[in-house]
């Protein structure tokens, strides 16, 4: 049984970098106590002779050779970023919350 | 306020824990196909992979994976057989894709060690983890008051950086290093530069970025069995630093706690410029990272025999070279640590392999080449002189061509630029005159110009016969041999030496 609080869904939002009011914390605390229910629902049928699996294929060690491959120029590069400046992404600033 | 440091530690005990986060040297990057060049101009290494845009898959770089391997070889690890990259998920703009790829709970090497040198005493430095993770962007931080991170209006970031393979090697807490933590911590971090070096994994450049190490320090009352609260200090970029940072930590960390302060869990930066930390953002704890297996990655299970393979491959380790050299060199431990300070070891011994006895190897370079390192700020390998030519002016010293006086000479024209050791000679004229004749000449001239000195050799003063020699040597402006020429001067004045 999970029960998830206002409190954890706020501190999710804070980690996501998400602003929700009061109502959007309620709300979405019920919608992920239902996703978190559903999940579970996998504990009860997953057996001993079951091991947890990550990935669906039954694959390892795929690798590539340490060559090097053509970049993308950086005109290129940029094309899609909402703000650049020297050549480089520009980004809002970090930290604002904390600094 | 801060504590002095011989107090601090009259109070308390240091434990310390190190992080040291090393840029492998692949060709391209950890999961995609870009160049690692460092200082490339801004964005010009990145694809759809490392920019993180839509569909793109990583694949790990089997080169990273085995320099891992080894690495945790070298540092005595267990290697697992089988284990998984994780996601760290953060919002933060250094990673495009808003998560790291790296490990969690399944690294690739653990539990191992390196033991360290310090003070004559060696400690032992318990290594927990070694795992595979992937570099981040490099952020410049626009406008505000400082150029740093608070305060500043807006970032700038350049992806070069993001996607080479990173290695992050932890150790377990170390207690018991008392008064010499900020060396020993010093001296781990200049071991693993040294392991990383014999290995070829990295360039291993601090400088540069390519070894970094953060410190972590907590303390405790003298007696007490209960760790205090660490702190961690970021990217710690220089040798000296690291054991700064130990020391001013523990300072100001021991003043705290006697003005009955708290520690608080935190992360801090470390000041070049005052060599002191001041705080940074409180630490995210593990669970907030949101760590999941990498679905885009499958998992890795090295081969057992592969494994053996490359252990079997190791190369000689730096500890085990340096006991084998002071052996075959027959030095004291405070030569070595010279030595070993001085970064002198490759240079020596690349100088013996080509021909010089180890003495005349260690004096050179240790000596005369050594001085002028300290005068230039220059890194004694970084001098433009070779191995091959300190061996030549030792043999040129050794067959009698020059004396010690002269090889210095020439020593000062290889590092002006004047060429190799022999076109210096031929250059400068710096023969020691062998001819007999000519030597011979001089100092008919000297016993002419010095009589009252000669006749004292003659009535059996024959320490007067020193000044004699002198005389020979400032008209042969430094040339002659000085041994034959005492000799001759006795001849000629009918005395035996």
């Amino acid at each position: 049984m999970s029960a998830i609080t206002r409190d954890e869904v706020a501190h999710l939002a804070r980690l996501s970098r998400l602003a929700l009011t009061g109502d959007e914390l309620d709300h979405y605390a019920t919608q992920l106590d239902a996703i978190i229910e559903a999940v579970a629902k996998v504990a009860e049928v997953a057996a001993e002779d079951v091991p947890p699996s990550s990935h669906a294929l039954p694959l390892t060690n795929v690798f590539r050779a340490d060559e090097v491959r053509q970049s993308l120029t950086p005109e290129l590069a940029l094309a899609g970023a909402p703000a650049v400046e020297d050549d480089r992404f520009r980004v809002p600033r970090i930290l604002g919350e904390e600094a | 306020m801060t504590m002095v440091y011989d107090e601090a530690l009259d109070a308390f005990e240091p434990v310390l824990g190190l992080e040291t986060h090393v840029e492998l040297g692949t060709r391209s990057k950890m999961f995609c196909g870009c160049k690692t060049t460092f200082g490339a101009p801004p964005n010009t290494q990145v694809c759809p992979t490392c920019l993180a845009l839509p569909g793109a898959l990583p694949t790990a770089n089997t080169m990273a994976i085995e320099s891992t391997i080894r690495i945790g070889l070298a540092l005595n690890c267990s290697i697992a057989e089988w284990c998984r990259f994780a996601r760290k998920n953060y919002f933060y703009p250094d990673m495009p894709k808003n998560y790291q790829i790296s490990q969690y709970d399944e690294p690739l090497c653990f539990d191992g060690y390196v033991d360290v040198e310090v003070d004559g005493r060696t400690v032992r430095i318990e290594i927990e983890r070694v795992h595979l993770e992937e570099d981040t962007g490099k952020s410049t931080h626009v406008g505000g008051a400082t150029g740093r991170i608070h305060g500043a209006d807006y970032s700038i970031v350049d992806y070069n950086r993001a996607g080479i393979p990173l290695v992050e090697i932890v150790t377990k807490p170390i207690p018991g290093t008392d008064r010499l933590a900020p060396e020993v911590a010093r001296a781990y971090v200049t071991e693993l530069r040294e392991i990383m070096r014999s290995l070829g994994v990295s360039d291993v450049r601090m400088e540069e970025g390519s070894l970094r190490c953060d410190v972590n320090v907590s303390l405790m009352p003298r007696g007490a069995s209960e760790w205090g609260t660490r702190t961690e200090t970021k990217n710690v970029n220089s040798l000296r630093s690291v054991e700064r940072a130990v020391r001013s930590e523990i300072e100001r960390q021991a003043g705290v706690l006697a003005d009955g302060g708290k520690i608080v869990q935190e992360t801090r930066h470390f000041h070049e410029d005052t060599g002191t930390t001041t705080s940074g953002r409180s630490k995210e704890e593990a669970q907030d990272y949101r760590y999941f297996p990498e679905p885009d990655l499958v998992p890795i299970a090295p081969d057992p025999a592969w494994v053996a393979e490359l252990k079997a491959a190791l190369p000689e380790l730096p500890s085990v070279r340096r006991k084998r050299l002071q052996a075959e060199w027959g030095l004291s431990d405070l030569d070595m640590q010279a030595m070993h300070n001085a970064d002198a070891f490759d240079l020596v011994e690349a100088t013996v392999a080509a021909g010089a006895p180890p003495a005349d190897a260690r004096k050179w370079w240790m000596g005369e080449l050594a001085r002028r390192a300290n005068e230039t700020g220059t890194p004694l390998a970084d001098l433009p002189i070779t191995p091959a030519d300190i061996a030549r002016v030792t043999e040129l010293v050794a067959s009698g061509a020059l004396n010690d006086k002269l090889a210095r000479e020439v020593l000062e024209g290889v590092l002006a630029g004047e060429g190799t050791p022999d076109e210096v000679v031929e250059k400068r004229g710096l023969q020691i005159v062998n001819d007999e004749g000519e030597l011979s000449a001089i100092i008919d001239q000297v016993l002419a110009d010095n009589a009252d000195a000669a006749d004292k050799v003659r009535s059996g003063k024959i320490a007067a016969a020193g000044a004699l020699v002198g005389g020979v040597m400032r008209a042969s402006k430094g040339k002659a041999d000085a041994a034959r020429a005492r000799q001759l001067i006795l001849e000629k004045l009918g005395v035996s030496g």
